[in-house]
């Protein structure tokens, strides 16, 4: 069968159109966590995801029902770490160690309690983004869009607050507004990601396009654009290796970021070795 | 002459810690007033509490004639905090971009930047004498020149109160003296009232019109002719420190 047969097929389809907004949502986010130093909070976030799924499950939910308990929970853990960074003398680090430790713990005692792992945490740990039902998909792009408008009403906003926080503020910019919306937007975006490359892989999500833009961009506007860029190919080329070469969907994703942060990374090497007087 | 800044009876605290007590004093428009004190001695505090970043225990604080709880016209107001450099290198902004999010006070959400915004910016960028650095990115410039940009971000709104924390602080003498004719400059011929942070008595005192000498509390206000002719400030610092700090420039 050629490559661009799997096209054809509905669920490749749904795949791609939700990878690929997922792609976007993870770009624009990622480039605002990584220049702020929070970009384990993907990380974070994501063990949270595995323990809220892991309760979803114990009560019995299954498809887009979990989004009923996972949503609130990560939502409420996002807002939580920023809390806890803020005001209980914790450094961001610290507080998504805290946090994530919480939701693995959990996770794990609740699928024991639940009698043990199953297909649907395994699903959760490493992504289905080919088994996307049509319910999740027309969830995963309301939320999407909700998301990506969101950051682009407050887009100059959040780039000042990411230069300098202070500045924002005698800028006339409510930072601490913008804090939580970041975190919330952060916590939707790692429940939808859950779908397309799993808990294990969110964080490389959030973080590799932004950091592989930050190699060779001039520009926040044109860094935006190539971090967009270049998550919309690693989930679409990522899709279509894993789909020809039966290969797991996410972790090909990331493979492929990868691969392309590693380019990146050597061609803004070289070209400074270039530059160096001799 | 219209007051721009007034503290009055201003007692601000880290913790249980006091950090500023009983300040009160008035800045006029036009004026170019230095911060000085030793380390500690609450400076960066005091403006960071003119500016509501940080919170006082009692006082009040009045900007450009509205208490600072009402006050909302940052457009009028531009700032160069502590720290800046040298700017995180990663930071993927252009000069250009950087010095346009100056732009966004006084806009309301959702805040965009026009080609008018762009042009004002780059027309600030040509009054520091800088427009040739508009596509570096901040990251890559000298500690000298990132300095200039974020007077540039700070100067672009065409302020009317311009505050300061130890802008200079990482820079070299020579770099630090032309900074400071600059911004005398700025005071001088845009009417520009300034605020300035440092710890740099001598060197403030050849530039600013009136000095502020704290520590913890206001131990002096005046002009730098009185500071060094003051008798209070000869039994505070001891007569020879005096004409050492009064004899620097």
């Amino acid at each position: 069968m050629h490559l661009t047969d799997m096209f054809y097929y509905g669920f490749i389809q749904r795949a791609l159109l939700a990878g690929i907004l997922i792609a976007l949502l993870c770009a624009v986010l990622g480039m605002f966590l990584v220049l702020r130093r929070l970009s384990l909070i993907g990380d974070g976030l994501s063990h949270v995801t595995f323990g809220s799924v892991a309760l979803a499950l114990f009560f019995g939910l299954q498809g887009v029902s979990m989004l009923t308990v996972t949503l609130p929970v990560v939502l409420f853990s996002s807002l939580g770490i920023m809390r806890l960074s803020e005001r209980g003398r914790l450094g961001g680090d610290a507080a998504i160690g805290i946090v994530s430790s919480l939701g693995v713990s959990l996770g794990v005692v609740l699928a024991g309690l639940g009698g043990g792992f199953n297909v649907d945490l395994f699903s959760v740990l490493f992504g289905s983004i080919l088994a996307i039902s049509k319910a999740e998909i027309i969830v995963a792009v309301v939320l999407s869009v909700v998301v990506l408008g969101l950051l682009l009403y407050w887009y100059h906003d959040l780039v000042a607050l990411t230069f300098n926080e202070e500045l924002a503020r005698v800028t006339g910019i409510r930072t601490r507004l913008l804090k939580g919306l970041l975190a919330v937007l952060t916590a939707l975006t790692v429940v939808l990601a859950m779908k397309l490359v799993g808990v294990m892989l969110i964080s490389a999500l959030l973080i590799l396009p932004a950091s592989t833009a930050l190699q060779v961009a001039r520009g926040f506007r044109v860094a935006v654009i190539l971090s967009m860029v270049t998550a919309v190919v690693a989930v679409t080329g990522g899709s279509m290796l894993s789909f020809g070469l039966n290969l797991p969907t996410g972790a090909t994703i990331i493979l492929l970021s990868l691969a392309q942060f590693c380019l990146a990374f050597l061609y803004r090497h070289f070209r400074h070795s270039s530059l160096k007087p001799v | 002459m219209s007051i721009v800044v007034s503290a009055h009876e201003l007692c601000c605290s880290h913790g249980e810690v006091a950090a500023l007590e009983g300040i009160t004093f008035e800045v006029a428009a036009g004026d170019y007033l230095g911060i000085v004190g030793p380390n500690g001695s609450g400076k960066s505090t005091l403006v960071r509490a003119l500016l509501g970043l940080t919170p006082c225990r009692s006082g009040m604080v009045t900007l450009l004639g509205r208490p600072l709880s009402m006050f909302n016209d940052w457009q009028r107001i531009g700032y160069l905090p502590q720290n800046m450099g040298p700017l995180n290198q990663s930071f993927p902004a252009t000069v250009a971009e950087v010095v346009q999010l100056g732009l966004l006070a006084g806009k309301k959400t959702p805040r965009r930047i026009t080609r008018a915004d762009r042009r004002q910016a780059e027309e600030t960028l040509g009054l520091l004498g800088i427009d040739h650095l508009q596509r570096r990115l901040i990251g890559e410039l000298s500690g000298g020149q990132q300095q200039r940009v974020m007077l540039a971000r700070a100067l672009v709104n065409r302020p009317e109160l311009l505050v300061m924390d130890e802008p200079t602080a990482a820079l070299d003498p020579e770099i630090r003296d032309r900074f400071y004719e600059l911004v005398g400059q700025v005071n001088r011929q845009q009417g520009v009232t300034v605020l300035l942070v440092t710890h740099d008595t001598g060197v403030i005192g050849s530039h600013a019109s009136r000095m502020l000498y704290l520590d913890k509390k206001l131990l002096f206000c005046g002009s730098f002719d009185d500071f060094c002719h003051s008798p209070e400030m000869a039994a505070f610092f001891g007569e020879h420190s005096q004409h050492l700090i009064c004899h620097r420039h």
